[in-house]
């Protein structure tokens, strides 16, 4: 099931005309508090500019002395609910906020984690690898045959296998701790001299493991480290060795994970697919 | 103002990634000073369902970013459909210190 597609609620904490400015330290711990349960939050104050409202509804904060004014969208668009947080300290206030969303949903942190590649499109050069790599179709071609992230809830958390194999140092998991990986500069000297060459039929054929195995030297600097083949290919057995040890997906899911004559099929569509797109550009 | 920068703050609150006791410092002053600024929860978390708000981020003519590294700042952008103009100033929290990126992100260019 898809738990994380409700946008936050946006909530303005607006310290303008005809409200009491809170205190710093109150308003930052507010606006904190807000933030950690997945809130967006707007600070109405001076000099610089708001984002467009493209919001279906906002909530309006502000210490009114009493008198919240009621508001209406001149577009009939947004709904515009206002609270007075007048005389509240901070907890409260976060209190009203959420007795205010309700039962609306939203997405909230620690019940998921966006992890999902991110392709720098400046480095990227289509040759498609990433596709041919991954086992859970996350990766696609678009109508203009290039590569894209088109399946997102595909990637298994904490897994940034492609990343490590990617011969552009083109793909990103800004969740990630390690460079470049994370979207940290990329060496070039470095990107230059451990260009990771894999020819994908061998990488996705019966024989993967070991014949990486058998790959040069170990990698020695940080660089290398993150963007070992060897590490791509352990994570990726991992996250499949997990899938069936923590029983976290069904026996029937199981059993269409690819097999190996499967991953040479997939290899040789996406072979195909590869060379399609680079021909059509 | 139409010159005046929109100044947005990722909490990074999914994933934790960002130092905690930069990214609170970093909060802290802009709620020290007077500036209006906008503060969204995680960036990454937005862009994975595409959320539209990306897009009206986007289309402000001046922006400055308080989030990540800025080649991951500008692929998020960019592969929810609402790539980041040119001259979008990204500030890294992961790597700069509180006060680099809070002075960053309140100058007043003359």
């Amino acid at each position: 099931m898809i738990t994380h597609t409700h946008r936050p609620l946006r909530v303005i904490l607006y310290e303008g005309t005809g409200s009491i400015a809170l205190p710093a330290e109150a308003r930052a711990k507010v606006m904190m508090a807000l933030l950690d349960k997945g809130y967006a939050v707007t600070r109405s104050g001076q000099g610089a500019s708001a984002v467009p409202h493209d919001d279906r509804s906002l909530l309006v904060l502000g210490a009114f002395e009493g008198k919240a004014p009621a508001l209406e969208d001149v577009t009939g668009q947004i709904a515009i609910d206002t609270r007075d947080i007048t005389g509240l300290e901070p907890d409260a206030i976060v209190s009203l906020v959420e007795k205010t969303r309700g039962d609306k949903p939203m997405n909230e942190p620690g019940k998921w984690k966006p992890w999902f590649p991110v392709i720098d499109y400046t480095r990227c050069t289509n040759c498609m690898q990433c596709l041919s790599f991954c086992l859970f179709d996350v990766y696609g071609v678009s109508e203009d045959n290039k590569i894209q992230v088109q399946n997102n809830d595909n990637c298994k958390t904490n897994c940034p296998a492609c990343s490590r194999v990617c011969p552009e140092v083109a793909i990103m998991f800004p969740k990630y701790q390690g460079g470049p990986i994370n979207g940290d500069e990329v060496n070039e000297n470095e990107a230059r001299r451990e260009k990771i060459k894999v020819d994908i039929s061998s990488l996705l054929g019966g024989d993967i493991y070991s014949t990486l195995k058998d790959r040069s030297s170990a990698f020695k600097s940080r660089f290398s480290k993150e963007r070992s083949a060897d590490k791509a290919l352990d994570e990726r057995k991992k996250c499949l060795t997990k899938l069936v040890g923590d029983g976290f997906i069904p026996a029937d899911v199981l059993a269409s994970l690819p097999s190996t004559d499967e991953i040479l099929k997939k290899a040789e569509a996406a072979k195909a697919k590869a060379a399609a797109a680079l021909a059509a550009q | 103002m139409p010159d005046t920068p929109t100044i947005l703050y990722c909490r990074c609150a999914y994933a934790q990634v960002v130092p905690t006791g930069v990214k609170n410092e970093v909060l802290g002053k802009l709620c020290e000073s007077a500036a209006s600024f906008e503060t969204v929860a995680d960036l990454c978390e937005m862009a994975a369902h595409r959320d539209p708000r990306l897009q009206a981020i986007a289309s402000c003519q001046s922006l400055r970013i308080a989030a990540c590294y800025p080649r991951a700042v500008r692929g998020l952008f960019q592969q929810a459909g609402s790539p980041l103009p040119e001259n979008a100033e990204i500030l890294n929290m992961r790597t700069q210190t509180a006060t680099e990126v809070t002075e960053a992100l309140l100058r007043t260019d003359s």
